[in-house]
């Protein structure tokens, strides 16, 4: 796999020269089976231990999810997609969900938006530990996957509580929400919040305040303003190189409109500033929790259009228990011809969805470009001129997830 | 070899050898041991191959903590007999797989994570998968999507118990190969 | 002034006739094949520095590709609520569209996997070749109408 005499041109972006180096190059493949998991593949080419080229090969867990999407009715497309980034689940799905709310014309009732934004930022902070986890494994700090990974549990099982199941909820579904928040989740979540809150401060101090990862992380793996921006990466990425742009402030979706929250801003750019800009992330997320509990509306967790076809015994059992089942009337749900295209900030940036119906049960194409997709362009422009040993700290620092990005 | 004759007969060392593992580990007792031994030391190797692997790293953290089993995933696949195939295989992956199974010394043992590994899954008709037991034996299955960790210390427990029942470790290295694994190698496409 | 005159007037001060309409959640501006880096260039020193996404579908019955980019901006936030459906069409025998990865470099990755998936040939991408998939799967482009996967209903 030689590089294109093209590519050569392209690489002067990140400041390295390769004509100067060009005969004692080393071809290195690191992946798809490494210490950090990783499914996915980097080719880099090094002098010494300067990388000099580095080609991302992703397509390890490519599982076909646009094609399989078009043969699947509207509502089985959802657990479909949530395969994707099965420990961000709601944030993965939610725009697809809202595409297609958008197809039909419909807005869910200010309840279910509440309810979506709570389970979407308990996602978030779940996949922000998770993604912290990993940059440890990365770095060879044990204790930094231990204790995020046994964190992330307390979020893992709030949602598990929200909605029956632990990663895969499906919860989002066009008109609503699939369950009612249960009893005695109020006191649960300020707890965990609570909880959580001291926690980032152990982590401030065993890992980020640490010299050994200060040495390792700062000025590793920059990514200017204008790079960024050139680059079209997203998420906190984009966000630690100085550039404010969150889907939930720029184009606000469900109810984040009427929450009152922060997007921390770094404007460094390197691995160091995009570990510390999850930390505070997870700060605001535990703050929209508590507004989200606070300000819920009273009402029916899903759109009257939808309420009013189910069974009676549905609507006992939501009466009694909070739980709404899934009516039938979605097996058959068509869908108005047109295109529509959401999108949401999930865990690891701007997931987009372009979803095109044809007035059939089945759509006619779905398209998602998800973060970590665009994310890792990076891997092929930042990495060069970067040593060996600083791909660890970049590629944890990016939080990847290669089945989301494969799709 | 005796001290009053003051020699030692070596002979044909490849013989000896033969000898000397035929006696030892015939010898119930020791067959046993290495079972035992083996079914503590289940060091997965690092390979995650698909979504599953969320609750497989799940399953090592604190709260469900696996490496009480004696298993704790570990880097090179050449110090590791273990391997949890979490959900998909792609074709792609498929062949790292593969070669990242043949590197693994034996006695190995293979756990097929999920739904998509038992047949497919929720991506029963993609394109771009292929079944993990086409690719290397699997010992135990785990239905889920995903499994819960609860379920993976599971298969790792019913792993344990096989190789210590039904002597997987000894006999393989009596053997030399493993002989209710050959029919896997020759079927499916690979 | 609304956002969509202002789309109109990019387009028609570069000379390019455009097609401006509001769609679902995005401005759909479709140009003809021979002004599609033209029409690219206009948006990008206009402000738009991103491509989201490259989504091409497949309208087999009409026997054409359409091409679209979904551009927005980072850098200037009174553009980045919008997202621009830069889209054209092309035929389906001869599938050849001008690159756009000179003027966003974001594009490169995006392109490259509509080329595997669709057989979609972007003329001037430095590295075009196919990013997920293995070769004899890109031989099939899976993402065309004409591939067909096997679907069991629920009584098969």
């Amino acid at each position: 796999m030689s590089a294109s005499p093209a590519l050569k041109d392209e690489i002067k972006l990140p400041g390295m020269d390769l004509k100067k180096i060009g005969k004692d190059l080393y071809e290195v493949f690191i992946g798809p089976q490494h210490p950090g998991s990783g499914h996915m593949r980097i080719i880099i080419r090094v002098d010494g231990d300067v990388i000099v080229e580095a080609d991302p090969d992703l397509g390890y867990v490519h599982r076909t999810m646009e094609k399989l999407a078009e043969g699947r009715e509207f509502i089985k497309v959802i657990p479909l997609m949530e395969r994707m980034a099965i420990l961000d689940a709601c944030n993965i799905t939610l725009p697809y969900v809202e595409a297609v709310e958008k197809l039909m014309d419909i807005e869910p009732p200010p309840r279910a938006k509440y309810l979506r934004v709570l389970l979407c930022e308990i996602n978030r902070i779940a996949s922000h530990l998770y993604g912290m986890g990993i940059f440890g494994v990365f770095l060879g700090h044990s204790t930094m996957y231990m204790w995020p990974f046994g964190d992330r549990e307390v979020f893992v099982e709030l949602a598990e509580k929200l909605t029956g199941a632990r990663l895969t909820h499906t919860y989002a579904v066009p008109g609503g929400v699939r369950r009612d928040i249960p009893q005695g989740f109020r006191e649960m979540a300020e707890k965990a919040a609570r909880y959580m809150e001291k926690k980032l401060e152990d982590y401030k101090r065993i890992f980020l305040d640490n010299p050994a990862i200060q040495k390792r992380l700062v000025d590793v793996g920059v990514i200017s303003k204008n790079l960024a921006a050139k680059l079209g990466i997203v998420g906190p990425n984009l966000r630690a190189s100085g550039i404010r742009y969150d889907v939930r402030i720029i184009e606000p979706y469900e109810a984040y409109d009427e929450i009152d929250f922060e997007v921390p801003i770094y404007e460094e750019g390197d691995a160091y500033a995009r570990a510390w800009i999850r930390v505070m992330e997870i700060k605001q997320s535990l703050n929209i929790i508590r507004q989200v509990l606070e300000k819920m509306p009273q009402g029916d967790p899903l759109h009257e259009k939808f309420w009013a076809k189910a069974p009676k015994l549905y609507k006992t059992v939501y009466e009694t228990t909070g739980r709404a089942k899934l009516i039938p009337l979605y097996a058959n749900l068509k869908v108005p011809a047109g295109r529509a295209i959401a999108r949401a900030e999930a865990g690891r940036g701007e997931v987009i969805y372009v979803v095109e119906s044809e007035n059939k049960t089945k759509p006619y194409r779905v398209r998602v470009v998800s973060p970590s997709f665009r994310n890792a362009i990076v891997f092929k422009y930042i990495v060069p001129g970067h040593r060996i040993a600083d791909l660890p700290a970049i590629y944890g620092s990016i939080d990847y997830f290669p089945p989301e990005a494969d799709r | 070899m005796s001290q009053k004759e003051g020699k030692a007969y070596v002979g044909n060392l490849d013989v000896s050898a033969r000898k000397a593992q035929d006696l030892l580990l015939n010898k119930a007792k020791l067959g046993k041991l290495v079972d035992w031994a083996t079914a503590f030391s289940l060091w997965p190797v690092h390979l995650t191959t698909s979504c599953c692997g969320c609750e497989f790293a799940a399953t090592w953290s604190p709260r469900f903590d696996a490496e009480r089993y004696g298993a704790l995933p570990w880097i090179a696949s050449r110090q590791t007999n273990f391997m949890i195939i979490e959900g998909t295989v792609t074709k792609k992956m498929a062949k790292a797989v593969k070669v990242t199974w043949e590197q693994m010394p034996y006695p190995k043992f293979a756990i097929a994570m999920g739904a998509c590994a038992l047949d497919g899954g929720i991506f029963y008709n993609s394109y771009n998968i292929v079944r993990p037991w086409q690719i290397i034996p699997i010992d135990v299955f785990i239905p889920g999507c995903p499994p819960r960790p609860e379920a993976v210390a599971r298969a790792i427990i019913e792993l344990q118990k096989m190789i210590r029942t039904k002597g997987l470790a000894s006999q393989w290295i009596i053997k030399g190969y493993r002989e209710e694994a050959l029919k896997y190698y020759t079927g499916g496409e690979g | 002034m609304a956002f969509i005159d202002r789309i109109k007037e990019i387009m028609s001060s570069s000379g390019i006739e455009a097609e401006v309409s509001e769609g679902k959640g995005f401005i759909k501006v479709k140009v003809p094949l021979e002004q599609w880096e033209e029409a690219a260039k206009a948006l990008a020193s206009n402000g738009f520095d991103h491509v989201k996404t490259v989504t091409i579908v497949d309208y087999k019955a009409r026997g054409v590709f359409e091409v679209a980019y979904h551009v927005s901006s980072f850098l200037d936030t009174g553009l980045a609520k919008y997202i621009i459906e830069l889209s054209t069409e092309i035929p389906r025998d001869n599938p050849v569209v001008k690159s756009l990865v000179g003027i966003w470099p974001s594009a490169e990755f995006l392109e490259r996997e509509s080329f595997e998936f669709f057989g979609v040939v972007f003329e001037g991408h430095p590295d075009l070749r196919p990013i997920l998939l293995l070769d004899e799967v890109v031989a099939k482009h899976p993402l065309r109408k004409d591939f067909v996967v096997k679907e069991e209903g629920i009584f098969r």
